[in-house]
């Protein structure tokens, strides 16, 4: 004999069943139903605007003699770029002007994202030092940066500390040679000689060498456990490849090349335009102060007990650093860091706002004086995208790999 | 006896160290950090000193202190200011309430405000900008932040009450602003005529209302089982957050009149509010998204279990507890989104950054005082992000506690 509770229970589903089988749920209740309506709604809904969108963008560029494809890329554009990467004169295609825009933007990005990375994880290292003074000079670093929005930054930078630079006649003169004036920064810069080629060459080849045979021998100790001495080997080659290709070319593969004066102006070395150093400048600190903040997460994230556990197994303080922290560190670090750079090679769009003509800067000039708004933007919106996809193509491999570590 | 004594040494706290150990301990341990401290210190010290000699003796503000309201306002019709009073009085008040009704940062928040207005209302010093009627004014929003305190103190107003009049004051500040066609007391002013922090601080607010729940709707969007919905959400939120924020902007200026009917026009500020928002919400998105991800799906098995429809599920069980677990990157965001707005710079809108850059073009006098134009801009930006960002902290440090109990 069950406890009356139960049979209670049993009424109850009982009577419920029975109900359930009289009524049918209604349509308007069923989930099936209510999946399909909402399916057709909302695939109506999207692609009506959508095509309403179209018809409206098709009326708009007829009644404007709009042309929508990419064929003015081949006509001449008549506007200069100062100070073009790349081979460029007024008078050269569309396509020329916007390459030589998309290579100032890889150029501006690259020395950009390396300089931020540097000063950012020093930056982040003064910030953890026990030396309250560097700390909070670190601190300030931060939160100036940060506060403050790029663009006021940049302005900053060019107008203010660029533009009470002095003219040509009393130009600055830093040791290096280095000299400053309102056209520029002029840096020494070595460059390659004729006979540097062999050099190039073969320290490019000794690089490829090292990096095979590091990664073959350390994963031949791994395997093996024995010391295959990986890293002096590898080094070894570097040094060997470098002073080889050294001789070779005859003592002298680089020369400094120093900028001079000559009359009004200067020649010779490096010279940055005061856009670009500007740009450069606002870009890379605004970004390594995010980094800093970035890099000090991925360290302080280390557990304690972790260094404390390989101190107690007797590694040694650069073994800790290299075999324990770092590869904890990096693995935090990694992601919100290429996140970042993507934010940098975004941002160096801002170089419009002073006359820095790079990939947007040239498209922008292109509406104005082609007319074409909509192929650029398209060109424009291409650019970036590629550029954030195969970012984020990168991030998800790398994350693929870190996970697969950690099981 | 001996043992009671050793207790009471072993029991008492551990004293707070001395000025000269902190120094000791703090900058002079190791002989690496002593020379480190004694290089940098000095200067340290010259650089403060000669910010301080610049700033007090050597900047000429006249660039900055000249035309307050053009900083504040831009442009805007100096007969229709009182619009501008009547929105301000209107936070002001709601500032106030929520004092009264939440304390903490409010508090520290409305205390300062109040503290700033009192200082401009009794400044000793002749400005045109600065006439009885002005003082008055501002030393009346005094009493309003009172009143509003007491209110919040004293009234049991609903909490959702004082949040709809967070929300409704942007777009109720863009009516007043805008006014009417034809209308006698609230004439049409030109959004042209609109400038300085007004616009600034206009589109962060506006940005962050809209976007917000933008952002909510684009994220579940994103993770519809309809597919339609979802592809959509998925391709617009990574287009978006693919190009930098000025080729949106640029976009909405140029290109949008091509996608619209013929006879529509939107204006300029307008266009400007949309690309940050739509450009602020496929952020908002994928942070939502997170936090939509880290809400256990044993949660939303039990609202079912208790009869709650998909609707009150996502309401009351998993949006609350999503984006308590994202506050801070979305606070980041609408920081992020403020720091943005100087964008609309570019496309010729003149917010505070570009009231600064027209009154320094303004005059070649001006020219040469840029650094004191831009270092001001640069402050009043700080102190706004700032604000954010320890408002956000404090926040993140309630919610920790909360979570423990």
């Amino acid at each position: 004999m069950p406890h009356p509770f139960y049979r209670w229970i049993d009424v109850m589903t009982d009577n419920q069943q029975q109900e359930s089988q009289k009524t049918s749920i209604p349509f308007y209740r069923d989930e099936r139903i209510i999946q399909i309506f909402a399916q057709v709604i909302s695939a109506v809904l999207i692609i009506g605007l959508l095509i309403l969108a179209v018809i409206n963008f098709i009326q708009a560029a007829d009644a404007r003699n709009m042309t929508l494809t990419f064929g003015f890329l081949k006509e001449k554009a008549g506007f200069p770029i100062s100070n073009p990467p790349i081979d460029y004169v007024p008078g050269m295609t569309f396509g020329r002007a916007f390459t030589a825009g998309l290579v100032n933007t890889l150029l501006i990005s690259g020395v950009g994202i390396i300089a931020a990375t540097i000063v950012g994880t020093l930056v982040a290292l003064a910030r953890l030092s026990s030396n309250w003074l560097l700390s909070r000079i670190a601190l300030v670093f931060i939160e100036f940066h940060r506060n403050i929005p790029l663009l006021v930054l940049l302005f900053i930078w060019y107008f203010v500390v660029f533009g009470f630079v002095p003219p040509v006649s009393d130009t600055l003169q830093w040791p290096g040679p280095t000299y400053v004036n309102k056209r520029g920064v002029y840096l020494s810069w070595p460059r390659l000689t004729e006979t540097g080629t062999p050099f190039v060459v073969l320290f490019l080849i000794g690089i490829f060498a090292a990096i095979i045979i590091f990664t073959v021998l350390r994963q031949r100790r791994k395997i093996s456990g024995k010391d295959t001495y990986y890293l002096p080997i590898s080094i070894s080659i570097l040094i060997i490849s470098f002073i080889a290709g050294w001789i070779l070319s005859g003592g002298t593969p680089f020369q400094i090349d120093s900028p001079f004066r000559d009359g009004f102006n200067f020649q010779g070395g490096l010279r940055l335009t005061p856009e670009f150093a500007g740009m450069f400048l606002s870009l890379s600190l605004y970004t390594a102060a995010f980094i800093a903040e970035v890099v000090r997460g991925g360290i302080q994230a280390v557990n304690r007990g972790q260094i404390e556990a390989a101190r107690a197994v007797g590694l040694s303080q650069i073994q800790v650093l290299s075999l324990v922290i770092m590869p904890q560190a990096l693995r935090i670090i990694i992601p919100p860091m290429i996140s970042q750079y993507l934010n940098l090679t975004k941002n160096s769009s801002l170089a419009l706002a002073i006359g820095f003509q790079e990939v947007f800067a040239v498209g922008k000039i292109t509406i104005n004086q082609a007319g074409r708004a909509v192929p650029v933007f398209a060109l424009i919106m291409i650019t970036y995208l590629s550029l954030s996809l195969l970012t984020s193509f990168i991030l998800n491999i790398y994350n693929r790999r870190i996970q697969f570590v950690m099981r | 006896m001996a043992i009671k004594e050793m207790e009471q040494d072993y029991i008492r706290p551990p004293q707070p160290p001395g000025f000269l150990k902190w120094i000791k301990d703090n900058l002079f341990d190791g002989v690496f950090n002593s020379v480190l401290t004694i290089l940098l210190f000095p200067t340290v010290f010259y650089l403060l000193y000669a910010i301080f000699d610049w700033v007090l003796f050597n900047a000429s503000w006249q660039a900055v202190t000249q035309f307050p309201l053009l900083y504040a306002i831009g442009q805007y019709p100096r007969e229709e200011i009182w619009r501008v009073g009547i929105i301000f009085s209107g936070i002001m008040l709601l500032l106030g309430i929520s004092w009264g009704r939440w304390g903490g940062l409010l508090k520290s928040i409305a205390l300062a405000t109040g503290a700033i207005l009192l200082v401009f209302a009794l400044l000793p010093v002749q400005h045109p900008a600065l006439d009885l009627n002005m003082r008055l004014s501002l030393g009346s929003n005094l009493l309003v932040i009172l009143l509003g305190f007491l209110i919040g103190k004293k009234t049991n107003l609903k909490n959702a009450f004082i949040i709809a009049g967070w929300l409704i004051i942007p777009a109720g500040g863009i009516i007043i602003l805008a006014g009417f066609e034809n209308s006698a007391l609230l004439p049409n002013v030109p959004t042209t005529l609109w400038g300085g922090l007004m616009v600034t601080i206009l589109l962060a607010a506006g940005g962050i209302v809209l976007s917000f729940p933008l952002g909510v709707a684009l994220a579940f969007g994103r993770r519809s089982n309809l597919p339609v919905v979802s592809a959509f959400s998925t391709v617009f939120i990574e287009m978006i957050r693919g190009v930098p924020l000025i080729t949106i902007l640029f976009m909405f200026s140029i290109i949008l009149a091509l996608f619209l009917p013929a006879e529509s026009r939107i204006d300029r500020l307008v266009r400007a509010l949309m690309a940050v928002t739509v450009f602020s919400a496929a952020y908002s998105a994928e942070n939502v998204r997170g936090g939509l991800q880290s809400v256990p799906l044993g949660q939303v098995e039990a609202a079912k279990a208790l009869g709650m429809g998909s609707f009150k599920t996502t309401v009351f069980i998993v949006l609350p507890q999503a984006l308590r677990a994202v506050l801070p990157s979305i606070v980041g965001q609408f920081i992020a989104l403020f720091k943005d707005t100087t964008l609309v710079v570019i496309i010729g809108i003149n917010d505070f950054l570009g009231i600064g850059r027209s009154i320094i073009n303004s005059d070649p006098e001006f020219v040469q005082m840029r650094t004191e134009v831009y270092i001001f801009m640069a402050v009043i930006y700080w102190i706004f992000s700032y604000l954010m960002s320890s408002a956000s902290r404090r926040i993140e440090d309630a919610m920790g506690i909360e979570s423990n109990l």
